[in-house]
């Protein structure tokens, strides 16, 4: 059994739900195997080879592969992959993107976003937002997964000493081609990476009074996250979004400031380890997730906590 | 140009589902059904095609059981123009579904093809980009703007990090994200409009498809319930919680 994990990258740098992937496959069991596709990506490569456990890195770097285009990089995979007892891919937007154009080309049906592996050919995941977990066992030759970074704790970045092997097959659809893209810069960690997120809701009124939350966040070394209704109401904008629809995070700490708790957002963050509520309304549906809830005004206690922590 | 636009019976997104008792799926008795959320933006986006006179004939499809004809009217009242029902009573998967509306792709040779990105019950996020490997079309998913220009349609698309723009050559599929558009309440002159406009139904068999799975749901079970915590009556007791007794800062 030979396990292939699609890397998850920039073109810089390798994204830390690469390690959860691999931890994933890990968890199948099995020689780990892992694809770097793009275009200038001897620096992904280097780090990938280092991934404590993977036994053989596979570089296709093609002008074609370069910002992940479906078109092109889910005929590579399908080609590679046809050869493996699995495929996996970190649930990331690239993921979910890529995968299941892979498992059509295939003929075979997708699992998507697993949370855990029951054995080599079973694995859990969640269905209607979360309410419910379904156990799927799946019967394809080559079983085409994607990984909820949440559900797996991340292989050590260091200690593998892969070989590294490059891959000359190029496959370029043109159909379609990459326009431009505006990404959010921010020194802060990345959402679905940190170890403390703190987000806010509706109960902000504002994308100005998410500055309160700024400052906490930087002074506890965390990312800030948003519920659907400040997305929608414009207060910050969607990549912040946590929730069904947006980021799925677990981090240590979640703090929800302002946040009624809906159901779309609590699949979200509901696996985080501690969750922590400041709402002025005690009969908000988020303390009932809470592990410690504060009924109060957000803004005299968001600056407080940033003073006392 | 035609669009074909996909829709899904689902649950309602209002509804909190509960597991069966014998965890064979989800209680689906007496509840209250709707159109998937992402394909009522679907629908809105080729509405606002044709309004723009870009898309000139609006077709609308859904695989599901006959009750599904509900979904369809409601998109035809919403501004499309024909509705295709393949019926199937099996709980299909993403794969069976691409391959039926492969056919039904073949049948009405669309120029753009509109998903929602996932459907709120199975939340597999698949069916749309299984569709562009099938017919070979690009793929536009998770898009947040649609521009079509000429033989060309620009994607912008919702990334973890951002935005991201794409420009496909048409024929060419999108997947849509919950910015792209506010759907439109139907009128009732619509609603009764749209009684008499063309519904067909077809079967698998008809379209020649096979819906055979690799894939097997063993149980469903309801997710580990998490217990309510304390409150805390001030910012310094919250802070003391956090640092001694639930080590996290």
């Amino acid at each position: 059994m030979t396990i292939l994990v699609i890397a998850e990258h920039d073109g810089k740098a390798l994204a830390p739900a690469t390690l959860n992937t691999v931890a994933a496959a890990a968890k199948i069991g099995g020689d780990i195997h892992v694809l770097v596709a793009g275009q200038g990506i001897g620096a992904v490569a280097e780090a990938t080879a280092q991934i404590a456990g993977v036994a053989k890195v596979l570089v296709a770097d093609n002008a074609a592969y370069a910002h992940q285009l479906p078109e092109n990089v889910a005929p590579l995979v399908a080609e590679l992959g046809a050869g493996y007892s699995h495929i996996l891919a970190a649930a990331t937007s690239n993921g979910k993107n890529i995968l299941p154009r892979v498992a059509a080309q295939l003929d075979v049906d997708q699992i998507s976003e697993i949370i855990s592996v029951v054995s080599a050919d079973t694995f859990t995941r969640p269905i209607y937002a979360g309410n419910a977990i379904a156990t799927v066992q799946s019967t394809a030759p080559v079983k085409v997964i994607t990984v909820r970074a949440t559900g797996f704790d991340p292989v050590a970045a260091q200690g593998g000493s892969a070989a590294v092997e490059a891959v000359a097959a190029v496959h370029d659809a043109g159909t379609s081609s990459f326009v431009g893209e505006e990404l959010a810069k921010s020194d802060r960690p990345e959402l679905t990476a940190a170890k403390v997120v703190v987000s806010g809701g509706r109960g902000m009124q504002n994308g100005d009074n998410f500055k309160l939350l700024y400052t906490l966040a930087d002074k506890l070394g965390a990312a800030v996250g948003a519920s659907r209704a400040a997305v929608d109401a414009g207060f910050v904008p969607n990549d912040m979004q946590v929730g069904q629809t947006g980021k799925i995070v677990a981090p240590q700490l979640y703090i929800a400031v302002g946040i009624s708790g809906a159901i779309q957002h609590l699949a979200g963050m509901k696996d985080s380890k501690v969750i922590v509520a400041i709402n002025k309304d005690e009969e908000a549906p988020i303390f009932q997730v809470a592990d410690y809830g504060l009924v109060a005004d957000l803004f005299e206690a968001v600056p407080e906590l940033e003073k006392l922590v | 140009m035609k669009v074909l636009v996909a829709v899904k019976r689902v649950v309602d997104y209002n509804v909190k589902v509960r597991v069966k008792a014998d965890n064979s799926g989800v209680d689906l008795a007496n509840v209250k059904m709707s159109m998937n959320p992402f394909c009522e933006i679907a629908v809105e986006e080729a509405v606002r095609l044709k309004e723009k006179g870009v898309a000139t004939e609006i077709v609308v499809v859904s695989i599901g059981p006959t009750t599904a004809q509900e979904q369809l009217r409601t998109a035809l009242a919403l501004g499309a123009d024909r509705a295709i029902l393949v019926e199937s009573a099996e709980d299909l998967t993403s794969l069976a579904v691409a391959k039926l509306l492969k056919a039904v792709v073949d049948k009405e040779q669309p120029q753009l093809v509109i998903l929602g990105k996932q459907a709120i019950d199975s939340d597999n996020n698949q069916t749309g980009q299984m569709l562009a490997a099938l017919t070979g079309f690009g793929q536009g998913t998770f898009a947040s703007k649609v521009e079509v220009a000429g033989d060309k349609v620009a994607v912008t698309r919702e990334v973890d990090g951002g935005a991201q723009t794409v420009s496909l050559s048409l024929p060419a599929i999108i997947t849509t994200d919950l910015r792209l558009n506010e759907p439109r309440y139907a009128s009732l002159p619509n609603i009764m409009k749209a009684k008499k406009k063309p519904l067909e139904v077809l079967t698998p068999d008809a379209l020649g498809v096979s819906t055979a799975s690799t894939n097997k749901t063993l149980k469903v079970e309801a997710p580990a319930a998490r217990s309510a915590g304390i409150k805390v009556k001030s910012v310094a007791e919250l802070v003391e919680k956090l640092k001694n007794e639930a080590k996290v800062i």
